[in-house]
């Protein structure tokens, strides 16, 4: 059934998106606000973004974050990977139901509670907090969401395509890498986005997980938006939802081209 | 023999890695909720010395009790936490059902040509960072923020109203955060609607509203159940809506835990609340997971 636009609809539709979207765009204008109140307009300036760069603190804060991201998200895409296979491929084995009930319960895991049992698990066993802390925290609860992520497209794969690749002379690892991997591709891409943007954005893991010296971004964020709102955090967010919409809209992007292409793929081998 | 070992090893890899830092991090939980605040490097005791072998074990066992349990019974703090927790996560997924409901309605009922824009447009604000669309709404609700500045300017209040620092903004806080949760499933949910369903009904002599609500909302129920538990099951144990928007007689056990641990510097205390937190969440968990299966069974 093919709908249309009724007065409800529109009304409805444009309530839900205003509420979304008006926020963020706020956010995102007063950043470009002289006056240091940022609910008072007073003329255009962008000397809150030369103010953030010049602050040391800010970018040490990004710097950490974006290779606690980068490295976490990596390791968290092979584990989640991993994962997946064994939930839809590996049949029965012992503890498969631990197994399958420790992938889904991080996904509902309040984050204070991981948070907490990560710290006591790493005072426990002894090591210094920081970095490498944290990073092992993330790929913890990313490796999940990149499991479900991936097990999601693999349940729905053709295994008569790996058959085919081992009766042409494949090995079972050689048809994987060669076949499965690139159809997974999409999927292992999204897994590995989904969970940078976890790393990214966590807050409550990392101040639990963190020691002195490792301070990452959303940390500084929330204790200087303790200390009041200060256009300069406008100015961040600014930079961080730019980057993340540019990523997302790429993202899309791309998929919707391998989707077309593959369909046209089809097209041909049927025609 | 070598195929038997990659096997292991592709079970193994993941498993071990989670039972290491998910399932063992949770027995400490456990075992520190059990000991006593001390004020020392851990600040708790006793301490489990692996030295000591058989009798570290059994002098460890010795010093655990409940003490931390019963004090949490005792002061009502807790309780008041735990039941407001309960309240304000109850009161935001029936809000955000409201809000969601007719959103994820005319989405589904858009010319099917706009729906995969639509969809992105709700799916792109839940990858902006959690922290900063939080953080946006305080500008707005301060109260010499933009909401009472727009209220004053229309003329509907003459003094700036309280909002930021109260439970309403709470409300608001996650009725905007978890939106994308509620309006995902109900808009799957509505999308398979079998259009002649209603017409059947309209031919029968329903009006279209008495249409909707008995053959329309009924059958988004699925949609409506999931989409209650994932805004529910994560906001009781919310900690940055509340600490940020939230006033001081906000009370969430997310809040409480992060207090009792970063102030206080009580770590027993903390992780009894943290297990008792994962006890009160395990019934709506599990209840999630009973209608997820029997929607699944429904499916095939």
């Amino acid at each position: 059934m093919n709908g249309r636009f009724t007065w409800f609809n529109t009304t409805s539709l444009t309530v839900g998106f205003v509420f979304l979207y008006l926020p963020i765009l706020l956010l995102v204008l007063f950043s470009f606000n002289e006056s240091r109140l940022v609910t008072v307009w007073a003329g255009f300036s962008t000397k809150w973004y030369v103010e953030l760069f010049k602050d040391k603190a800010f970018l040490d804060a990004a710097l950490v974050t974006f290779r606690v991201a980068l490295l976490s998200a990596t390791v968290a895409t092979i584990l989640g990977t991993l994962a997946a296979v064994v939930m839809v491929r590996a049949g029965r084995f012992k503890g498969r139901t631990l197994f399958s009930g420790m992938i889904y319960a991080p996904l509902v895991m309040p984050e204070v509670i991981t948070g907490l049992s990560l710290l006591l698990l790493f005072v426990a066993m002894g090591v210094s907090r920081g970095f490498w802390t944290i990073t092992l925290a993330h790929i913890t609860f990313s490796m999940c969401y990149a499991a479900v992520v991936v097990s999601s497209r693999l349940v729905t794969f053709d295994t008569s395509l790996e058959e085919a690749a081992t009766d042409l002379g494949c090995t079972p690892f050689q048809a994987f890498l060669k076949v499965t991997l690139p159809i997974m591709a999409p999927a292992i891409i999204s897994a590995w986005l989904l969970s940078f943007t976890l790393s990214l954005d966590d807050l409550v893991i990392a101040s639990f997980t963190s020691g002195p010296g490792a301070t990452t971004l959303p940390m500084k964020i929330y204790s200087q938006v303790r200390l009041g709102v200060t256009p300069k955090i406008n100015a961040l967010s600014t930079i961080l939802i730019g980057i993340v919409t540019i990523g997302v809209l790429v993202a899309s992007y791309l998929t919707r081209r391998s989707e077309a292409r593959r369909k046209v793929d089809e097209l041909l081998a049927e025609s | 023999m070598d195929r038997k070992f990659g096997r292991f090893l592709l079970i193994g890899l993941p498993y071990f890695w989670l039972l290491v830092l998910f399932l063992v991090p949770f027995g400490i939980v456990f075992k520190i909720s059990l000991s006593d605040v001390a004020i020392a490097i851990p600040p708790y005791t006793p301490t489990f010395d692996l030295s000591a072998g058989w009798e570290g074990l059994k002098s460890l066992i010795s010093g655990l009790d409940f003490e931390n349990y019963i004090w949490l019974t005792e002061d009502d703090i807790y309780w008041k936490s735990y039941l407001s927790s309960l309240r304000i996560a109850g009161i935001s997924t029936i809000l955000t059902l409201l809000v969601g409901y007719p959103l994820a309605y005319s989405m589904a009922k858009a010319p099917s040509e706009w729906r995969p824009t639509l969809l992105m447009l709700i799916i792109l604000p839940f990858w902006t960072s959690f922290l900063i669309r939080v953080y946006a709404w305080i500008g707005i609700l301060k109260t010499e923020g933009l909401l009472n500045q727009l209220l004053m300017f229309v003329g509907v209040v003459d003094e700036p109203l309280q909002i930021l620092n109260t439970d309403t903004a709470v409300y608001i806080g996650i009725v905007y955060s978890y939106l994308p949760f509620m309006v995902l499933p109900l808009y799957s949910a509505l999308e398979k609607l079998d259009g002649s369903l209603l017409e059947a009904a309209q031919d029968l002599g329903c009006t279209s509203i008495e249409a909707f609500w008995k053959v329309t909302f009924p059958l988004s129920m699925p949609g409506v159940i999931a989409g209650s538990f994932l805004v529910f099951i994560p906001a009781i144990g919310e900690f940055v809506i509340p600490d940020l928007l939230g006033g001081s007689d906000t009370k969430m056990i997310g809040k409480t835990l992060w207090a009792e641990f970063f102030s206080n510097r009580d770590w027993p205390v903390a992780s009894a609340v943290a297990v008792l937190l994962l006890l009160l969440l395990i019934i709506p968990i599990v209840l999630f997971q009973n209608q997820q299966e029997r929607a699944q069974e429904a499916e095939k």
